[in-house]
C-alpha cells in the first residue's frame, strides 16, 4: 500500500508578529571612548583610536581608544600601585561593600546594558535582557559575599592574593565575561587590568564608568581597550602575576608559551566542541528545544555550545523532522526586535569563517538544511544550518566553528557515543538527554567534559563552577571553585 | 485504506517538565503589538466557547448568553462571533432555538460532566440526549479514576463508544488535567483520546484547579503535533478555564503558531473554554481603537 503522503505543517501564515523594537533612546554613548586608567579616563599615548562597529547595520557606534605598550605599563603600574597602597589593606568587609555597590548599580542600569550589549555584539535584546545582564549582577553580587568569608572557602589554609590581574575577555558575552573575570578578582582582593575583545568594547567600558561613580579607589580595576598586540603587551608585563584569559584556542596556547618560565599564574578558558547526546529514551520534544537552545543560543558564539549533536538511531529521523520543523519558527533578523531569535553574527571575519566551514562541511559531503527564513540584506547574519549524516572524520565535527551550524551524527550504544564524543581535542561541556537517571550518572562520570548538562542545556549560575579539559583549558570559573584561580597558599 | 496502528500507552512519550515549561516562558516573551494584537485578539473572539456550566443555569441565562455571542460588542463594527456556546445537555434546546440562523455552535457538556462518575448506560444516554436535542458538539469527560489505576483499555473504549454515539456531532474530550497530576500522564491520555477518536482534546472542566495551564497545553500540543506526524490527521485543541484575560489568551496563540502552526489558527482547531475571556479582550479591542481604556461597565455582561 502506498504510503500516504503528509503534508508539512506550516508556520509561515497571515499572523506574523510586527516589529518590536527595543527603545534605543534612553542609552547615553558617548563618540569616542578613553582608557580607564587609575580611576580616570584617558587619552592613549599615541592617540590612536579603533571603531567600533554595528554587526547588525554595519555602522560605527563609538571611536575606542587602542592602548599600546606605554599606555598597557601605565595601567598595570596603577593596579599595582593599588594592589600595594590601597586594596590588600582594605578590610574585607570593605571590599566587598564595592562589590555589592557594582552589582546593584549594573541593576538599575541593566536597560542600558542590554541595549548597548545588543548593539555592539548583535546578539537578540531576549538574551541580552535575560541572560548576559542579569547573570553579570549576579555574578558581581554571589562573589561581593565571598569578600568576607575567603577562610572558610579554603578551611585551615592561609591564602593569599597574587596582586595585579590581567584579565583578556572575548567578544561572546561582552559584559557577562567582564564580570565573571573582574568580580573574583576583586572579592580575593586582586586589583584587575581588564582587556574587552576589540569588536566589543562598549559595554566593558560603560562598566567603567559604574566602577568610577561606584568610589571604587583608583586603580584597583582598570579597562584598556585594543586589539592582540594589547593584550600580548599586558600579558608580559612583568608587574602582572596573574593571567585570566577568555577565547581561543590558539590564542591560549601562545599565552601559555610567553608565560613559561615567568611563575606567572594562569586560567585558561578556550574553545569546545560540545557532544549533545539524545537518547532514545529521551523526552523528545523538550529535547529538540534543548538542540535549538545548545547551538543557536547567541548564533552559536558559546564556546560550550552543543556544536555536535548525537542521536540514538533509532529515534533520529523524528529528531531530525521535528529540528528542521522548529528551526522554521526561529527569527532571525533585527537583534534590537524584542522577537528575535538569532541575531548578527559577531563581525564580518567571524561570519568568513563560518561560511568557510559551511562550504567545507558541504564539500565533504554531509547533508546541507538551512531553514528558509528571510535574513536583512544589511549587516551579517547566517541562517540556522544542520549538517545532517556528518561523520567524526569531517571536519566540521572536528573544528570549532563557532556559529550557528550544527552537524548531526547518529549512534547505535552507550559505548558508542561516549568514545565519539570523548574522540575530539576539546573537552569544555556536554549534554544528556535521557528519561533515565542511571544513565545520566554513566555518561557523566565518563564524559571528559567539564560542563555535563542532564536534560538542559546552556545553564549558568554564579554558583556553578566552569572550566574545561584538554584543548579547552584550566582553571574554573564560578562558584567556590572560582576563588581558587586567584589565590595562592 | 491504511489501518491504524494502535501504540501501546503505558510506552507513551515522556515528558520533561522544566523544559516544558521554559518553552512557555519563551512564548510569553513573544512581544505581540500593533496589528499583530489586533488581528490576533480577533482571532481569540472567534476562538471562544462562550460557556456557562453551573446547577442554577435556566434558560433565561442561557437565551441571554446566547445573544452576547451573536452580538459580543456592537459598536465595534465588523467584530467576529464567538465560535459556540457550551451548556448541560438540557440547554441544548433552547440555546438552539436562541441562536437560530447565526452560525454559532451548540456545545453540550456530556457524560455525567464533571466527575464523569457514572455508569456507561448513563453516559450514553447523557450524550444521546444532547445530540438528539441538536448538539453540534459533545465535551465529554473521561474517567480519571479508571486512567489512574491505569486501566486504559477502559478510558479507550469509553471514548470510542461515545464517539460513536455523537454521529456527526464533532467530539471533545476532557482530561481534567488537574486531576491527572503530571505532564506524562496528561501525554498518554493525550494519545488514548486521539487514538480512540477524539477530534478536539480539552484541558479541563473549569470545575477543578488548577484548570488550563500554559504547560498543561503545551504537552497537548505537541501529542497533536506527533499524533498528526504519524497519522496526517489533524486534531483540535480546547483550553479551558483560567484563561481570563487577553495576554495570556495572545500567549497561547502564540504557542499554537510555533508548535502546530498556521493551519490550527482558526476555530475549526483551536478554541477556548471561557466566560470571562470575551468581555478583557473586547476592552483590549476597544483601548487599540480609542486610545483609552474604558471601563467594565461598558462591556456587557450576559
Amino acid at each position: 500500500m502506498a504510503k500516504k503522503i503528509i503534508p508539512a505543517l506550516d508556520f509561515k501564515g497571515d499572523w506574523n508578529y510586527s516589529p518590536a523594537p527595543e527603545d534605543t533612546k534612553h542609552i547615553n554613548l558617548q563618540k569616542q571612548y578613553e582608557l580607564f586608567i587609575d580611576g580616570k579616563f584617558v587619552k592613549p599615548a599615541k592617540g590612536k583610536y579603533f571603531d567600533t562597529i554595528n554587526p547588525a547595520t554595519e555602522q560605527v557606534i563609538a571611536k575606542v581608544a587602542e592602548a599600546d605598550d606605554s599606555d598597557v605599563n601605565k595601567a598595570v603600574k596603577a593596579a599595582k600601585t593599588a594592589y600595594d597602597k590601597v586594596w590588600s589593606k582594605m578590610p574585607a568587609k570593605e571590599k566587598g561593600k564595592y562589590i555589592y555597590r557594582i552589582a546593584r548599580m549594573i541593576q538599575e542600569r541593566a536597560r542600558e546594558f542590554s541595549v548597548i550589549e545588543t548593539l555592539d555584539g548583535g546578539k537578540p535584546i531576549r538574551e541580552s535582557r535575560d541572560v548576559d545582564v542579569p547573570l553579570a549582577a549576579n555574578h558581581f553580587f554571589y562573589y561581593a559575599g565571598w569578600a568576607d568569608k575567603l577562610e572558610y572557602a579554603t578551611p585551615n589554609r592561609v591564602s593569599k592574593p597574587y596582586g595585579v590581574a590581567a584579565q583578556i575577555i572575548p567578544w561572546n558575552f561582552p559584559l557577562l565575561m567582564a564580570a565573571w573575570k573582574i568580580a573574583p578578582a576583586l572579592a580575593t582582593g586582586n586589583t584587575v587590568v581588564l582587556k574587552p575583545a576589540e569588536t566589543t568594547p562598549l559595554t566593558a567600558l560603560k562598566l567603567a564608568e559604574i566602577i568610577q561613580e561606584s568610589g571604587l579607589p583608583p586603580g584597583v580595576v582598570n579597562i584598556i581597550t585594543g586589539a592582540g598586540k594589547t593584550g600580548a603587551a599586558l600579558v608580559n608585563h612583568p608587574d602582572v602575576s596573574k593571567i585570566a584569559f577568555t577565547g581561543s584556542t590558539d590564542v591560549g596556547k601562545l599565552i601559555q608559551k610567553s608565560i613559561a618560565g615567568t611563575g606567572k599564574k594562569a586560567t585558561l578558558e578556550l574553545g569546545g566542541k560540545a557532544a549533545n547526546i539524545i537518547f532514545e529514551d529521551a523526552p523528545i520534544n523538550q529535547a529538540v528545544e534543548g538542540i535549538v537552545n545548545g547551538i543557536f543560543f547567541n548564533q552559536g558564539h558559546v564556546c560550550c555550545a552543543g556544536s555536535r549533536l548525537f542521536v540514538q538511531e533509532s529515534v533520529a529521523d523524528i529528531v531530525i523532522k521535528k529540528l528542521k520543523d522548529r528551526l522554521e519558527t526561529l527569527i532571525v533578523g533585527d537583534p534590537l526586535d524584542k522577537n528575535t531569535d538569532i541575531g548578527a553574527i559577531n563581525s564580518k571575519e567571524q561570519l568568513n569563517t563560518i561560511n568557510k566551514y559551511i562550504k567545507i562541511g558541504k564539500d565533504e559531503g554531509a547533508e546541507f538544511y538551512q531553514s528558509s527564513c528571510n535574513i536583512p540584506s544589511k549587516g551579517y547574519f547566517c541562517r540556522p544550518t544542520l549538517f545532517i549524516n556528518a561523520s567524526q572524520s569531517h571536519r566540521i565535527v572536528q573544528e570549532e566553528i563557532f556559529g550557528p551550524v550544527l552537524t548531526i551524527q547518529t549512534f547505535r550504544t552507550v559505548e558508542e557515543v561516549i568514545e565519539k564524543a570523548n574522540n575530539i581535542p576539546y573537552g569544555l561541556s556536554a549534554g544528556v538527554w535521557t528519561d533515565k537517571g542511571s544513565k545520566i550518572f554513566n555518561l557523566t562520570t565518563k564524559l571528559r567534559a567539564g560542563v555535563v548538562w542532564a536534560n538542559t542545556y546552556n545553564k549558568f549560575d554564579p554558583t556553578s563552577p566552569f572550566g574545561g579539559y584538554k584543548e579547552s583549558g584550566f582553571g574554573r570559573e564560578g562558584g567556590m571553585h572560582g576563588l581558587m584561580g586567584y589565590l595562592k597558599f | 485504506m491504511a489501518v491504524l496502528r494502535i501504540p501501546d500507552f503505558s510506552k507513551s512519550n515522556t515528558i520533561d517538565q522544566v523544559g516544558i515549561e521554559e518553552r512557555c516562558s519563551r512564548f510569553q516573551t513573544r512581544s505581540i503589538k500593533k496589528e499583530t494584537k489586533v488581528q490576533g485578539l480577533k482571532m481569540v473572539l472567534n476562538m471562544i466557547d462562550l460557556t456557562t456550566l453551573e446547577g442554577k443555569d435556566t434558560e433565561g441565562k442561557v437565551k441571554q448568553m446566547c445573544f452576547k455571542a451573536a452580538h459580543l460588542h456592537d459598536i465595534y463594527p465588523g467584530l467576529p462571533t464567538v465560535a459556540a456556546v457550551c451548556v448541560y445537555p438540557t440547554m441544548v434546546k433552547t440555546a438552539k432555538d436562541a441562536l437560530g440562523a447565526a452560525k454559532i455552535k451548540v456545545a453540550s457538556v456530556s457524560t455525567a460532566f464533571p466527575s464523569g462518575q457514572a455508569p456507561l448506560q448513563v453516559k450514553i444516554n447523557d450524550t444521546k440526549f444532547a445530540v438528539d436535542n441538536g448538539a453540534d458538539e459533545i465535551d465529554m469527560v473521561i474517567s480519571r479514576g479508571e486512567f489512574l489505576k491505569g486501566n486504559y483499555n477502559f478510558v479507550f473504549d469509553e471514548i470510542a463508544t461515545i464517539k460513536e454515539v455523537c454521529g456527526k456531532a464533532r467530539l471533545k474530550v476532557i482530561f481534567e488535567t488537574g486531576e491527572l497530576s503530571t505532564l506524562d500522564n496528561v501525554r498518554r491520555a493525550s494519545e488514548i483520546a486521539m487514538y480512540a477518536g477524539a477530534d478536539f482534546i480539552k484541558t479541563s472542566t473549569g470545575k477543578i484547579s488548577p484548570a488550563a495551564t500554559m504547560p498543561v497545553t503545551l504537552v497537548m500540543l505537541e501529542a497533536i503535533r506527533d499524533y498528526y506526524y504519524h497519522t496526517g490527521i489533524m486534531i483540535g485543541m480546547k483550553p479551558a478555564g483560567g484563561i481570563s484575560n487577553s495576554k495570556l489568551a495572545l500567549h497561547y496563540l502564540v504557542m499554537v503558531k510555533e508548535t502546530l502552526g498556521n493551519a490550527w489558527l482558526n476555530n475549526q482547531w483551536f478554541r477556548f473554554g471561557a466566560s470571562s475571556l470575551a468581555n478583557d479582550v473586547l476592552m483590549q479591542l476597544m483601548k487599540e481603537k480609542t486610545g483609552v481604556y474604558q471601563s467594565s461597565d461598558y462591556f456587557s455582561k450576559d
